[in-house]
């Protein structure tokens, strides 16, 4: 296998190959040292990626699922226009709350404004907002041209907060920041960390929780919702998936976070911890067993024999409701193959759900990944700062004098520690098989390639490269949209997931990509004469 | 569903709601995919690039392949040269195209980047070819941007080598493959021979064979871009996206150029017919002049299922301004009629064509569906027409809704199936009718569920 990923690479040009064998490796568990990969360095110009920007990182993935903000993409029109109900961030209006999630606000900066600034523009455009809306929160997000006329939107959201007595908040998530989406997720936490959690008031019950880096695509964070309330969880806030501001600002409050998508979130994660004493434990609902393992996890966490009875109880009542239907899809995929490129921390999740129904990942990658998502967080004092990453504000907290509270004793914690992944999150590459290739930032080429290598029954991954392998003739399922179905967290999702991957292998059409006429005989003889 | 828009009409000036346009570049990267063998490539940071095959993708359900200068902080600061350098010679050795068109972002445009400048001091091997566009997001729309790259074609390479080859250009507009098989269709039929720029069937519907190609068989070869400086005349399909492409066919190879609306409905592909006719002097072929009576039939048959019928149309200013025209003719009433992007021609146009109706109606050139929608809010409509961005607006007044334009993102199909032509027309008339009888269907009373309508 070793040779044949080197003889995709090879056909680079000298120094393309020199980048790019940094971020691919073949597992190997056996060797003495653990294995390192290179990510979140620069694209390099011209390969095709499937890479976005930190504006799509920050407004796109992180603040745009919040229901109650009105958020202003400042710049030309078509930032604000691609990230207008795009992500599937499904969100349930409350009573008389404000809802934003089908509304896209943009100043549309034209020439002249680029030319003598778009300060002005900005500020008639909130007044105008405010006027017609009368929002609790505004957001000001801003693009690649903003950035280089040097509007100072932060100058626009103090005057505009104190001008409407609202909360008004600057994000300087232009799309040239960082190498990928990554640094406008940083930019998006730092923001909410800086001005929004913390500042609200309300009462907490027993076993509380914030849902970190869940963003209710198809509506997995109502799946999660669901299964944590039926055991007694109470969720403080959803960061941000059916999310909201009002929500956010009481994060503190929260016993314990919990988070699914590390990339996208964990900064905020980590911050709380410093600053409020709250713990943190990466978890993973994608998938039957990962599912049961994390909300046993959870459990143990509060270590309270009531909380773990309910929690076996409803994993029991669950897993009753879905074994015949997984058993009988499991029958369709068993033995399948399938190579995954998708997200922060999907590319890892993923591989639980098709382990559930035995499918073997070969190959998986993330788009914006650091090095820790592959390998560990306990590589970060190794990870190198370069120029990119050092444009991307990191924002340092202290513990909060009024709200600061230590949950676990230190014995306990200590204890802890190594039964679940407590402050903690082991990276995608322990959990894979020997020989199986991991690759950051999977690029078009070597797409192409690999899955004519491969042969993968199953290519997951997003929308610009589906068709590129339902062209090849392998079933490609997106992991971002999910095609537009879903839940597939949790119990419920899993069998979703089950039922659409199954419908996807096994759909009659695959039989008609070859014309009859190409396989069978085609010169009918007769007999001359007769 | 919009809940927080209000009935009553605010005047705003600085702040867009739920856009009717977006920017230049998707434009220019859809229009280079109708070039043989050519890679679009966006010169910028790669958000761009990534959202712009996004809905590329998601609009055709094909691949859209497009590579990009991956802008960091560095080159917004010393400028792109270096990144188009690196990226031009990495996109030649690694995927091949024949053909490189870059088109800018917003970013590359504020900084002043010299493309020209660049792509002179960059390796471009032999035979192969490096054109671009400017097509700065903050004029004008994705429309400005298509009409930018074609007449970036125009400009580097159509050559008048003063060897006529009998052929007519077609500028098919902003269109899908549908529409540009449809029209190439009609010149088949005259058997009149044509060079279609750009071309994207064959490589936005290409076949499922098992095999992915990265270049299809469709689009515009080059050979046939240099030679529509040849050709006997250019006809020019929606003034907005094709116009200046074919100015420049005129001023640069002096092929004389004919501006004609996008051949939607039954006058504006009669236009067409008649100008192709006139200009090669070749009689109406039977065959379109029966399919021409088929619609006439069917606007006559079914005129009761639209007549007097309010609609409301926004999208691509081309293909509204020939909608309006279409939906005059079928008795119905475009009571408000918007595009996102900008040109007071729009509106003097579609103005003009409601007076003659006597149909008090609202135009607007640079729109947002905010405005469409409070529009509706203070007079409904029976139908709404537009792209998917309008059905949050069908949902929230519960209006019925054709999809028509680009981008369609939440059903298929339609890029296959053309509106352009006699069939389009057609095609139209039955997605009008059909969805105001379904309507009709589902509002009805048991004892009102009518067998035949």
């Amino acid at each position: 296998m070793k040779s044949k990923i080197d003889k995709v690479i090879e056909q680079y040009p000298a120094s393309v190959f020199k980048n790019r064998k940094e971020h691919v490796l073949l597992r190997n568990a056996d060797k003495p040292e653990p294995q390192t990969i290179t990510a979140n360095t620069r694209t390099i110009p011209g390969i095709i990626t499937n890479r976005g920007c930190c504006y799509a990182g920050c407004k796109g993935v992180v603040l745009g699922p919040l229901r109650d903000a009105l958020i202003i993409t400042h710049g030309p029109i078509g930032c604000g226009y691609y990230t207008w109900g795009t992500r599937r961030n499904k969100g349930k209006t409350k009573g008389d709350e404000q809802n934003y999630l089908n509304y896209c606000f943009s100043t549309d900066l034209q020439e002249g404004d680029i030319v003598f600034g778009g300060e002005k523009k900005l500020r008639k455009a909130i007044t105008e907002a405010v006027e017609i809306f009368q929002p609790k929160t505004v957001m000001i997000c801003s693009t690649c041209p903003v950035g280089l006329i040097g509007d100072d939107i932060n100058a626009v959201a103090n005057w505009a907060s104190k001008e409407y007595g609202i909360k008004v908040l600057a994000f300087s998530c232009e799309g040239y920041k960082g190498v990928s989406q990554s640094g406008g997720h940083h930019i998006a936490n730092n923001g909410l960390i800086k001005h929004i959690i913390g500042t609200g008031d309300k009462v907490v019950g027993k076993y509380s929780l914030n849902i970190l880096g869940e963003y209710n695509i198809g509506g997995d964070g109502w799946e999660l919702e669901r299964i944590l309330k039926k055991i007694g969880y109470e969720i403080v806030s959803m960061m941000t998936g059916d999310g909201t501001v009002e929500d956010l600002k009481s994060a503190h409050k929260a016993d314990l976070n919990v988070i699914q998508c590390h990339r996208s979130i964990n900064y905020i994660g980590e911050m709380l911890n410093t600053k409020y004493g709250t713990d943190w434990i990466k978890v993973n609902f994608i998938g039957v067993k990962s599912t049961i393992k994390s909300l046993r996890d959870i459990a143990k966490y509060f270590d309270d024999a009531d909380l773990t009875a309910r929690t076996e109880a409803v994993i029991a009542e669950e897993l009753s409701d879905i074994s015949e239907k997984m058993d009988q899809y499991k029958r369709l995929c068993q033995g399948k193959t399938a190579a995954l490129f998708v997200g922060g921390s999907r590319a890892h999740h993923y591989q639980h759900l098709l382990r559930d129904l035995g499918i073997e990942t070969i190959l998986a990658g993330y788009e914006f990944a650091h090095r820790d998502d592959y390998e560990g967080r306990e590589v970060l004092p190794t990870i190198k700062e370069d120029g990119d990453s050092k444009n991307i504000e990191s924002i340092e907290v202290k513990p909060d004098p009024e709200h600061y509270k230590i949950t676990l004793s230190k014995e306990r914690y200590e204890k802890l520690k190594d039964e679940i992944s407590l402050n903690y999150y082991a990276g995608m590459m322990k959990d894979m098989a020997n020989g199986s290739i991991v690759i950051d930032d999977l690029n078009h080429y070597e797409t192409e390639e690999l899955l004519k290598i491969l042969k993968p029954d199953l290519f997951c991954s997003g929308i610009k490269d589906k068709y590129i392998s339902h062209k090849a003739g392998i079933f490609s399922k997106q992991l971002h949209s999910y095609d537009y179905s879903g839940p597939y967290a949790g119990f419920r999702g899993a069998v979703n997931f089950a039922r659409d991957i199954t419908m996807g292998l096994t759909t009659p059409s695959w039989k008609f990509v070859t014309p009859p006429w190409k396989t069978e005989p085609m010169i009918e003889g007769s007999y001359v004469g007769r | 569903m919009l809940d927080l828009t209000p009935r009553e009409y605010s005047k705003r000036s600085a702040l867009t709601v739920n856009p009717a346009k977006t920017c230049q570049p998707v434009g220019a990267m859809y229009a280079a995919l109708g070039i043989h063998k050519c890679l679009p490539h966006s010169h910028g940071s790669q958000g761009c690039c990534a959202y712009h095959r996004k809905f590329l993708t998601r609009n055709f359900r094909d691949p859209v392949m497009a590579s990009t200068s991956s802008f960091t902080e560095g080159a917004s600061v010393f400028g792109g040269g270096t990144n188009l350098k690196t990226a031009i010679k990495n996109v030649f050795s690694i995927y091949n195209p024949d053909i490189i068109a870059i088109h800018t972002t917003c970013l590359s445009e504020t900084i002043g980047d010299d493309i020209p400048a660049f792509v002179a001091t960059a390796q471009v091997p032999e035979g192969k070819l490096v054109i671009h566009a400017n097509t700065p997001s903050y004029q004008g729309s994705h429309v400005t941007g298509f009409s930018n790259m074609v007449k970036a074609m125009v400009k580097y390479l159509a050559a008048n080598s003063k060897t006529p080859n009998e052929k007519i250009n077609i500028l098919p507009g902003f269109v899908n493959p549908g529409d540009m098989r449809e029209i190439k269709r009609i010149m088949k039929a005259f058997g009149q021979e044509y060079i279609m720029l750009p071309d994207t069937s064959g490589v936005l519907d290409a076949p499922m064979t098992g095999k992915y190609e990265m270049y299809p068989k469709g689009g515009t070869t080059v050979d046939e871009i240099i030679d529509s400086g040849n050709s006997m005349a250019t006809v020019a399909l929606g003034s907005f996206a094709s116009s200046e492409a074919a100015y420049e066919l005129e001023k640069k190879c002096k092929v004389p150029g004919k501006v004609l609306k996008t051949p939607i409905g039954i006058k504006a592909t009669d236009d067409l017919l008649m100008a192709i006719s006139k200009l090669t002097g070749k009689p109406i072929p039977a065959e379109l002049e029966e399919e021409r009576g088929q619609v006439v039939d069917i606007m006559v048959d079914c005129h009761y299922h639209y007549h007097g019928k309010k609609v409301a149309i926004f999208g691509d200013p081309d293909l509204v301004i020939a909608l309006t025209e279409f939906t005059l003719s079928l008795g119905m009433i475009p009571k408000y009629v918007l595009t996102g992007t900008p040109g007071d021609a729009f509106e003097r146009e579609v103005k003009f064509m409601l007076e003659e109706a006597g149909i008090d109606g609202k135009v607007k050139a640079l729109g947002d569906l905010f405005a469409l929608h409070q529009w509706i809010k203070q007079e409904p409509v029976d139908l709404i027409m537009g792209t998917t961005y309008g059905k949050y607006i069908a949902r929230a007044e519960d209006i019925p809704f054709a999809r028509i334009g680009f981008p369609i993102l939440d059903r298929s199909v339609h890029s296959y199936l053309p509106i352009v032509g006699y069939k389009g027309a057609m095609r139209i008339i039955e997605m009008i009718s059909n969805t105001l009888l379904d309507r009709q269907d589902r509002d009805a009373a048991d004892e009102d569920l009518e067998l035949i309508l």
